[in-house]
C-alpha cells in the first residue's frame, strides 16, 4: 500500500487566509493514521498564483487532489476518500 | 482568534484587494471594483439573495476597510469618493468599531421562544415555574407573552421536552458590559460610552458584521512618504505567521517599513517596574495589586470599574515603553503597532507615541498583497533582544509569571489569573475591590480575551498552537533581569 502524501501549504497566503489552524493535522494525522499518511509542511504551493487566488486559500494537496479552503475536516474527508479507494 | 471560516475569510480578502488597490495606478478606480471584482457577473451567488446584494454588502465592508462607518453610509457614496476622502484625511477616529447592520436582518432578536417541540402536557412545569406569569396555554401549546417575560430562562429549564429555547444574539451574548444591543428595528449598535473594545463582537457575529475601522490606507500612506516608519510588534505575533520572529522582521521591512521594534522589550520594563511596585505596594501593607498592561481591562476600569483604581499598577503597558523608547530613538519617526486585538486601537489613540495600530489581519493582508513569502526570507535580529518572560507575555499567566521571575524572592507573589473578562470575573473583581481583599493571593493578572492576548480578535492563529509556538520559540531566550 502506498503512503498517502499530504502537503499543507504554509505559504504567507495560505497561512493568513486559515492556514495557521491547519497545524493541527501534525497532531491528528499521526494519530488517527499512523505511517499510513505522511505530512509534510510544504513552501508556497503556487495554487494561490492561479485563477482563484487568494480567494480560495488555504491550499492542502492530498496526493494530487487540491484541497482548497482546506480545513482540517476537509482534509481528512480527502484522505478517507483516497485510502478508500486503495 | 475566530472559527467563523468565510466571513472573516471575506473580511481580510477585502483587505488584501483595498491594499492592492492602493498600490496599484488608480487607487480610486480600483477600489470602486472590489464588489465587482469579488462577486463578477454571471458566478454563483454564495450567500445572499442576487449578486446585487452582495455587492452591496461588501462595498459596505470596504468601507469599513477604508476606515469609516458603515452606519454613516447614505449610499449615494461611491467607493471611489472613499478612497479619495480616505487619502485625504490627515485624522483618525476614536471610534474602531462598526456595525454592518444590512448584515444583522437575518438575525432574530434577543427572546425566548416555544418551539414546536413543545407537547402541551399536563403538568405543565413552564407555566408554573414562570414568576411573571407570562405563558399561557393556547390551543393546548404554551405561548409566551414577550412583554411580560423577563427572559429568565426558568422555563428553559424547566420543560422535560426542551421544548424553549433562548434565541441568542451572539453579539449581544459575547459583550461583556452590554454595549452592543439590536434596538427595535432590529439593527445592531455600540454604544460607545459603554463599549471597552473587547472586540468579542467582531469574533462572535456569525455574519461577521462587526468590523474594525482599519487604518490601514493611513500606513500605507505613511509608507509612501519619505518619513522612516517603525512597526512595533506585540510579543503574542510569535506563532501568527509562518517562520520566526527575525524573518519577521524581514519581511515586514520588506513590505514598506523602515525598522522593527519587538514589543516584548518594553514588556520587560513593565515586568521590572511592576515587580518593584508590587514590593512597595505589598510594604505599604495594600492586599493585592492587579496588572495593567491589558487595553481592555484598562478601558473597563475607566468606564465601569473605577472602585479597583486603586488596586491597579501604576505602571505603564509595553507598548507604552516600547513607543516612548522609538520616539526617544526616532523622533520624527511614525510608529505603527502591529496588534492581536482592537482594544490596543482605544490605548493607541489615546497616547501620541502611537501613531497606528494595525491587527495581525491587516499585516497579514500586506504580505498577501505585497506577495511576500516569510520562510523563505533571511532572518534579521533586533537591536535589543527581549526576555524569556518579555516574549511570553502574550498568553494567560505570562505577565504573572514576568513579575514573579523579575523579583529575587519569587515566592513572595500570590498570582491570581483572571483569564478573560465576562459577566462573572467582572463581578469578581468588583468583590474584590469592595472588599480589599483577594483571599490567598496578591497579584491579580487580568486579561480581557481568554487565553489572554493569543486569544484577541485580529489574532490569525488557533491559541493551542499559537501557545505552543511561543513556548517552543522563548525557551531560548534569555530570563528576565532581577530587580533591586
Amino acid at each position: 500500500m502506498e503512503k498517502i502524501s499530504v502537503k499543507v501549504c504554509t505559504g504567507t497566503t495560505c497561512f493568513v487566509m486559515g492556514g495557521a489552524n491547519l497545524q493541527e493535522l501534525h497532531d491528528i494525522i499521526p494519530k488517527k493514521y499512523g505511517d499510513k499518511v505522511e505530512l509534510t509542511a510544504s513552501n508556497c504551493l503556487g495554487l494561490c498564483s492561479i485563477n482563484w487566488e487568494y480567494s480560495k486559500a488555504p491550499y492542502v494537496k492530498v496526493n494530487e487532489e487540491v484541497v482548497s479552503e482546506a480545513t482540517a475536516e476537509k482534509v481528512i474527508e480527502e484522505i478517507d476518500r483516497q485510502l478508500a479507494k486503495q | 482568534m475566530n472559527n467563523l471560516g468565510q466571513a472573516i475569510h471575506i473580511k481580510k480578502e477585502i483587505l488584501v484587494r483595498i491594499i492592492k488597490a492602493f498600490l496599484s495606478d488608480d487607487f480610486e478606480h480600483q477600489a470602486r471594483l472590489i464588489p465587482y471584482d469579488m462577486r463578477p457577473k454571471g458566478m454563483e451567488v454564495p450567500y445572499r439573495c442576487c449578486v446585487y446584494k452582495e455587492r452591496a454588502i461588501i462595498k459596505d465592508r470596504t468601507i469599513a476597510g477604508l476606515g469609516f462607518p458603515i452606519e454613516e453610509d447614505d449610499e449615494r457614496v461611491s467607493l471611489s469618493d472613499y478612497a479619495k476622502q480616505a487619502l485625504e484625511r490627515t485624522q483618525i477616529s476614536e471610534k474602531n468599531l462598526t456595525v454592518l447592520q444590512a448584515a444583522c436582518k437575518g438575525c432574530a432578536t434577543n427572546r425566548i421562544y416555544v418551539t414546536d417541540l413543545c407537547q402541551g402536557c399536563v403538568a405543565r412545569p413552564c407555566q408554573t415555574t414562570c414568576k411573571f406569569g407570562a405563558i399561557s396555554i393556547v390551543n393546548g401549546r404554551s405561548v409566551i407573552d414577550d412583554t411580560k417575560c423577563k427572559k429568565c430562562q426558568m422555563c428553559v429549564n424547566a420543560c422535560p421536552y426542551k421544548a424553549i429555547v433562548k434565541i441568542s444574539v451572539p453579539c449581544e451574548d459575547s459583550c461583556p458590559v452590554g454595549a452592543i444591543k439590536k434596538d427595535e428595528t432590529g439593527f445592531a449598535s455600540i454604544d460607545y460610552d459603554k463599549c471597552i473594545n473587547c472586540g468579542r463582537c467582531t469574533a462572535a457575529c456569525p455574519f461577521g458584521a462587526v468590523h474594525e475601522r482599519s487604518q490601514i490606507i493611513d500606513i500605507l500612506k505613511a509608507i509612501k512618504s519619505d518619513k522612516k516608519v517603525i512597526a512595533m510588534i506585540a510579543p503574542s505575533i510569535i506563532g501568527q505567521f509562518p517562520g520566526n520572529i527575525y524573518q519577521l522582521k524581514t519581511a515586514i521591512i520588506n513590505s514598506g517599513f523602515d525598522d522593527v521594534y519587538e514589543v516584548a522589550q518594553g514588556a520587560d520594563v513593565t515586568a521590572n517596574t511592576e515587580a518593584k511596585e508590587f514590593i512597595e505596594r505589598m510594604e505599604e501593607g495594600q492586599n493585592f495589586m492587579t496588572t495593567s498592561c491589558c487595553a481592555g481591562y484598562n478601558q473597563l476600569i475607566k468606564k465601569h470599574l473605577s472602585e479597583i483604581k486603586p488596586f491597579v499598577s501604576d505602571t505603564k503597558t509595553p507598548l507604552y515603553y516600547t513607543a516612548e523608547i522609538v520616539k526617544k530613538e526616532h523622533s520624527n519617526a511614525v510608529t505603527v503597532f502591529v496588534s492581536p486585538c482592537v482594544a490596543k486601537r482605544a490605548e493607541g489613540y489615546e497616547n501620541p507615541n502611537v501613531d497606528y495600530v494595525m491587527s495581525y489581519e491587516e499585516l497579514g493582508a500586506l504580505f498577501v498583497a505585497k506577495k511576500i513569502q516569510i520562510t523563505e526570507l533571511e532572518e534579521s535580529k533586533y537591536i535589543v533582544e527581549s526576555s524569556k518572560q518579555g516574549r511570553n507575555f502574550g498568553y494567560s499567566g505570562g505577565v504573572a509569571e514576568s513579575v514573579k521571575k523579575s523579583l529575587k524572592d519569587e515566592d513572595s507573589v500570590k498570582p491570581c489569573i483572571i483569564n478573560g473578562l465576562n459577566k462573572d470575573s467582572i463581578k469578581q473583581l468588583k468583590k474584590y475591590a469592595a472588599s480589599g481583599v483577594c483571599e490567598g493571593c496578591n497579584l491579580v493578572e487580568v486579561m480581557c480575551c481568554e487565553g489572554g492576548c493569543i486569544g484577541g480578535n485580529a489574532t490569525l492563529n488557533n491559541q493551542k498552537t499559537a501557545k505552543k509556538l511561543i513556548d517552543n520559540f522563548t525557551q531560548n531566550s534569555e530570563d528576565i533581569k532581577k530587580v533591586e
